[in-house]
């Protein structure tokens, strides 16, 4: 097989443990309080900057300047559920969906405001990794294996816990669960703060790679819903397995034309999927 | 119904009159009103019936992008590409609305499909940077004054082709409004299979006033695009310009005839305000506002300026139906 083709296939499954991060943060928050939050990859933005003025600007430690902003992206979550979800919980799917998109015009600009539309880069250089003639870059290593580790334990948190087997629970019916004496609120609230925390855990991973700008949230946001509905929305495992076949697709289509056009590939599929099965590949 | 009219006459004449008194910056901003509101009309003929889409930014791209690429390229007069662009926006309307349609692909679904609609043409236009300059944009040839080319220094000419083009897309919205069309989409939004039941074809319903707003939304962007003699991916194809145009729409009021207009006004003024106030300073603070105000406009009054203005006329009226709505109340 053709090295560099190897290599693209590597890279693909590396790029996909992130997007399988992120994907799932997205969906445990639509399986379980039933909100398409369009924000979230702005969420993630949020917890970038955080990152790189903690490290550049106060000259934190990098794993503290993450704890903190994972901390900080949770906080985030819960006040987004406050104050934009709760509100309208009782109105139409779609105003849902518009008031989160509201949140991320606001976080958009407010990041432009703040710290302008440059590029800016925390300068952490992380070693390549050189196998015979593949080079991997060690910060995708890194994510990769972060990624799966965190999707690992919010499975067993989720399967093995009292509260996340109440989380699960809420998702499946959530007027039973009141009265069997969960607080539907509460777990929402916690749910909230999970999925907030999984996207400052993805922007920990990311801002290794990636330069922040006001405007990142865009090249993850999109592809990130389009992983959550092909997998079928709120199937955790299903979305988990769609972010690498997207991630392939981006990757190998990269390879063989442009990334901007493996990018319309994998939307097209999304699209041409949606039709042929709506409920995601994995859906029931 | 008498009182609108005569008001409605008079702002027509006013507004046709308005080259001779406004100031060049004035005119600049009324255009912009004029074609981003007839834009956010057109989107709003879907949008009110619950087909909200995330994908106008696809419609506008084509719209721009194909006169314009005509006209550099092959010396085609707008005259035709327009209708070229437009043609095309129909074609990509039905082959995306036809299976959605039909598989009745609904709610955020919908607007996910079209979200990604959008994010193929703005990621095509980027990606085909030897022919549209991918993200610099691209300039129009300048031919000075030309009836040919759609391009006048002057813009009270650009001002009086944006007005007639903003009526004629209130013109369209007020045929709808009459015909059976209106009860048919309103039943369908709803609830489809009911209105499938009295005999509604939910299919072709659906289809045809998404072609519309397709068509005019393109028209809209082609019209732009002379305009301003420049065009740019992000400003008229993706995420971005789709949400803008939900946003605005929704602020103004999808529900009534001005609704969007008023959106365009709303979102032009806040933001030609917030730039003289905070100069080049602040880039981020018009739309900092802005998303707060979305938010709160969502929560707290989702039917729009126009549609809560209504609301307080038709109370003070005592009427059902407030003078000054041409809609629904």
């Amino acid at each position: 097989m053709d090295i560099f083709l190897l290599e693209a296939i590597l890279n693909g499954i590396l790029l996909g443990g992130v997007l399988a991060l992120l994907a799932l943060g997205l969906n445990l928050i639509f399986g379980v309080v039933d909100v398409v939050w369009i924000a979230y990859a702005e969420l993630v933005m949020c917890g970038m900057y955080a990152i790189y003025w903690f490290c550049a600007f106060f000259g934190w430690p990098f794993l503290l300047a993450c704890a903190v902003a994972i901390l900080l992206v949770a906080l985030l979550g819960v006040l987004v559920h406050l104050l934009i979800i709760e509100p309208v919980l009782g109105s139409a799917p779609i105003n849902q969906l518009l008031a989160t998109g509201g949140l991320l015009f606001f976080l958009q600009s407010l990041a432009t405001l703040l710290f302008g539309t440059d590029f800016r880069n925390l300068g952490v250089r992380l070693p390549l990794i050189e196998i015979e003639d593949i080079s991997i870059s060690f910060a995708r290593l890194l994510a990769f294996a972060v990624a799966l580790l965190g999707a690992g334990t919010l499975y067993l948190f989720l399967t093995r816990s009292f509260l996340g087997t109440a989380i699960r629970a809420i998702a499946q019916d959530r007027d039973i669960m009141g009265l069997m004496g969960v607080s539907q609120r509460q777990i929402y609230f916690t749910t909230s703060a999970i999925g907030g925390g999984l996207a400052g855990l993805a922007s920990c991973l990311l801002v290794l790679q990636y330069d922040v700008h006001p405007f990142i949230g865009n090249s993850f946001g999109p592809i990130t819903f389009m992983i959550c509905v092909l997998g079928g929305l709120g199937n955790m495992i299903g979305g988990f397995i769609a972010a690498f076949v997207m991630s392939q697709i981006i990757s190998i289509g990269g390879f063989y034309f442009s990334i901007e056009f493996s990018y319309v590939l994998a939307f097209l599929l999304f699209i041409v999927m949606m039709f042929v099965r709506p409920q995601g590949i994995f859906g029931r | 119904m008498t009182v609108a009219r005569v008001i409605a006459a008079l702002a027509v004449a006013l507004l046709a009159v308005l080259p001779i008194c406004a100031s060049e910056y004035a005119l600049h901003i009324v255009i912009q009103v004029l074609i981003w509101g007839f834009i956010y009309t057109a989107w709003s003929m879907m949008g009110r019936f619950g087909l909200t889409s995330f994908g106008h930014g696809a419609f506008l791209g084509i719209g721009a992008y194909i006169p314009a690429l005509l006209w550099n390229f092959a010396g085609v007069t707008p005259w035709l590409g327009i209708p070229a662009g437009m043609a095309a926006a129909v074609l990509l309307a039905i082959v995306i609305g036809y299976p959605c349609f039909r598989l009745r692909v609904v709610g955020h679904y919908f607007a996910l499909v079209t979200l990604a609609l959008s994010q193929v043409v703005l990621l095509t236009l980027i990606a085909a940077r030897d022919v549209t300059g991918g993200s610099l944009g691209m300039t129009l040839n300048t031919a000075g004054h030309s009836w040919t080319a759609l391009q006048w220094p002057e813009k009270s000419h650009f001002y009086f082709l944006a007005l007639v083009v903003w009526l004629a897309g209130l013109a369209v919205w007020r045929w709808i409004d009459a015909g059976l069309d209106r009860v048919a989409l309103e039943a369908i939004s709803e609830d489809e299979i009911a209105a499938a039941s009295v005999g509604i074809d939910v299919m072709r319903e659906k289809l045809r006033v998404t072609v519309v707003s397709a068509a005019l939304t393109a028209l809209g962007g082609s019209l732009l695009t002379q305009y301003i003699q420049y065009v740019n991916p992000e400003t008229v194809a993706g995420v971005a310009v789709s949400l803008q145009i939900v946003f605005a729409a929704i602020a103004g009021g999808m529900h009534a005839l001005l609704g969007p207009t008023v959106g365009a006004l709303f979102t032009i003024v806040l933001n030609e305000a917030l730039r003289i106030v905070f100069g080049i300073h602040f880039i981020g603070a018009a739309n900092t506002i802005y998303g707060i105000l979305l938010i709160l406009f969502i929560i707290f009054m989702p039917r729009g300026i126009v549609g809560v203005a209504e609301g307080i006329f038709a109370r003070t009226l005592r009427r059902p139906n407030g003078a000054l709505s041409a809609t629904r109340a």
